[in-house]
């Protein structure tokens, strides 16, 4: 099943634009790709007529073009219709916006146009949801532009059986500084379901990461994911929704009662190297560090800070999530100590984690950096800025990120999240340093970087 | 690893249901798992004859397709030292509803855990690795992984645990045999493996574990509808 042609489209389809209504759903998907996104659009409606100066095509077979994608927003019972005439007319593929199928028990439409899809090799994405976005390319989402908060193009993939959840994700995202690649919701998944994103995103090089949220499998679906995924050299992050459902009442077997569905799903997705993560601030700390790297750490975990409270609670975060912070060897103390400015050697602290005080400068801060970037006794490196002290300048996040950049390892920054300090965090994000706003987030990223126990 | 034998096995309590402890324990042992020595006696004399060639003590169980937990209904007799007690057991077993002889068994001890599998509607069979004794309903200390099971799995299934170092000792208490352990556990996923077909779940439960073996206590096998 090729699905470049949906979403590497250049040319669209929308079916079900109004001529009367421009708040319909299909005018909304229209509108936005028509003005704003590099593909040639053009609207179908039974009725004909016109749109903003443009003709409105009656049917499909009229579009004086080849269409890569055709967005389908009619009424439930026209669908098979519809998807026939695309089928005919060599459309590449369709996202069914529509809602009306299985969800509200028809299941039967919904078999059809699956029966007929499969047979003609043409990829469908629904129906029941918001279909494809991704930034500058496409976006069938039929919330209008100026409400939501646009993601910036980037690395990770979402995939995502509401489309709720994963809009408000990428909003989120957006000002957590993660890029997006393609975000797709799935609806009922009819056709396109979690594994064929799954092998689509695994060769797509757009994408380095891949997310997806998950209420549930069909019979023996779930094995074949995690081994696609288990395949799979990219990084999984997985958000399982529905794990509070009551465990199998049945007394007859230990086995079975303890086993209940939410149980074997996170164990199984832990087997097989898959990340679970079950709230928001998870979600959001593992796609923003693994997009900026995808290398496994073991987890020796080297801490930087100006304030000796923030190290001690960024080692109690290690601590809890099995992290090690490895004491330092003499020879890295002293080669810490040595760049150190002459104010700050006599008090600066040298064990893991280096406080380097409130008297911090830039340069201490790059002295120290730079030996633990080069340093084997740790693998990752938590810098915990504190804005406030004097002596650190907005240029500190670019000119670490740079030091960084000479060595394969990763670092992970911890500054509040307050717009004066806007700079020196875009300093760490624009050089792909990850940014977290709290010492739990930050260390939840070196987490993620330690993703499986395989690696 | 499937036989006739094993096949027939289940073949013969698909009525029932479930395989009684008699049988599956047989079942195992086809397979080449660990279990205690057993005879299924029918009469007091038999229940003699066959402590006496398994050695006393011993252990009685009732035998009953109305009993699928046979401590619930007093049904398990341990530590039974003599002809006279082993008697009594059988007594007081024989009035039990759908009595159907009784189970011998050479005394075990160990460490309980519990080992079962399940066929997962999303994953298809998983197996189960847990803390037993009474512990299993308290604190459900358990963890799974899907089959095929490794080497590497059992490691981090013992690793997961809450209690992992009841498993692999503490203060003085010696670990259990892990290399035991893990063979029962990755022979007992291929088994699982290829009658997956036929059964819902299985419960071995207790397995006795020590610094010697890992040993079957009890099994209960809930088969395919």
């Amino acid at each position: 099943m090729n699905l470049n042609r949906i979403f590497k489209a250049k040319t669209m389809a929308v079916i079900g634009v109004s001529s009367q209504n421009d708040s319909h759903p299909a005018n909304v998907i229209y509108n936005k790709n028509h003005f704003r996104y590099p593909l040639t659009v053009y609207p179908v409606n039974p009725k004909g007529g016109t749109i903003k100066r443009e003709p409105l095509y009656r049917d499909i077979s009229e579009v004086p073009d080849n269409i890569d994608i055709a967005v389908i927003a009619a009424k439930a019972d026209f669908v098979p219709g519809i998807m026939e005439g695309c089928i005919k007319n060599n459309v590449g593929g369709a996202v069914v916006i529509s809602g009306g199928f299985a969800e509200s028990g028809k299941l039967d439409i919904q078999n059809r146009m699956v029966d007929m899809a499969r047979e003609a090799d043409f990829p469908f994405i629904g129906p029941n949801c918001l279909g494809v976005y991704s930034p500058h390319r496409i976006d069938t989402l039929f919330l209008p532009g100026e409400r939501l908060i646009q993601p910036r193009p980037g690395n990770v993939a979402f995939v995502s059986q509401s489309g709720g959840v994963m809009v408000d994700s990428m909003v989120k995202f957006t000002r957590q500084g993660i890029g997006i690649s393609t975000a797709t919701s799935i609806g009922n998944k009819a056709m396109i379901r979690e594994i064929d994103m799954l092998n689509y995103l695994a060769d797509d090089p757009e994408t380095k990461v891949i997310m997806f949220y998950i209420e549930g499998f069909e019979k023996n679906e779930g094995r074949k994911f995690v081994l696609a995924a288990e395949a799979c050299p990219k990084p999984i992050i997985v958000m399982k929704g529905g794990r509070s459902q009551e465990g199998i009442k049945t007394v007859s077997s230990h086995t079975a009662s303890m086993a209940g569905d939410y149980k074997v799903f996170s164990d199984v997705m832990k087997q097989h190297g898959i990340l679970e993560v079950r709230n928001e601030r998870e979600l959001a700390s593992y796609c923003e560090a693994l997009s900026a790297y995808q290398r496994c750490i073991q987890g020796r975990i080297g801490i930087i800070t100006v304030s000796g409270g923030h190290g001690v609670l960024a080692v109690d975060n290690c601590s809890d999530l099995g992290l090690e912070v490895p004491q330092f060897s003499e020879a890295t103390r002293n080669a810490v100590k040595e760049n150190l400015s002459s104010s700050i050697q006599s008090i600066a602290s040298l064990s893991n984690p280096i406080d380097l005080t409130g008297s911090a400068l830039d340069d201490d801060f790059l002295a120290a950096a730079n030996v633990l970037v080069k340093s084997p006794e740790v693998d990752c490196i938590l810098i915990l800025i504190l804005p406030y002290s004097p002596g650190i300048s907005a240029e500190l996040g670019a000119r670490i990120s740079h030091i960084c950049k000479s060595e394969d390892k990763p670092v992970i920054a911890y500054i509040p999240n307050e717009d004066k300090y806007a700079m020196l965090i875009e300093g760490f994000e624009l050089n792909n340093v990850p940014v977290s706003y709290s010492v739990e987030g930050a260390v939840l990223m070196a987490k993620a970087l330690k993703r499986s126990e395989k690696c | 690893m499937l036989n006739n034998e094993i096949t027939k096995i289940i073949d013969k309590f698909k009525e029932t249901g479930w395989v009684p402890e008699p049988e599956a324990k047989r079942l195992f042992q086809t397979a080449g798992l660990n279990v205690p020595k057993f005879s299924w006696v029918h009469t007091p004399d038999e229940a003699i004859e066959s402590a006496r060639r398994i050695g006393y003590p011993v252990v009685a169980k009732v035998v009953s397709p109305l009993v699928i937990h046979k401590s619930d209904v007093g049904g398990v007799i341990v530590g039974i030292d003599s002809d006279e007690r082993l008697k009594e057991a059988f007594n007081i077993f024989k009035i039990l509803d759908g009595f159907d002889g009784m189970l011998i068994e050479e005394m075990a001890s160990g460490m309980e855990l519990i080992i079962g599998a399940k066929i997962d509607y999303q994953f298809g069979p998983v197996i189960l690795l847990g803390i037993g004794g009474t512990g299993v309903e308290v604190y459900q200390d358990v963890t799974m992984r899907m089959t095929p099971i490794t080497e590497s799995d059992v490691s981090s299934m013992i690793e997961s645990l809450r209690g992992r170092k009841l498993i692999t000792g503490f203060r003085g208490n010696e670990s259990i045999n892990i290399k035991e352990l893990t063979s029962l556990i990755i022979q007992f996923s291929s088994l699982v493996t290829s009658i997956e077909d036929r059964i819902q779940s299985i419960d071995l439960n207790p397995v006795l574990c020590s610094g010697k073996t890992c040993i079957i206590a009890d099994a209960r096998i809930i088969l395919n509808k």
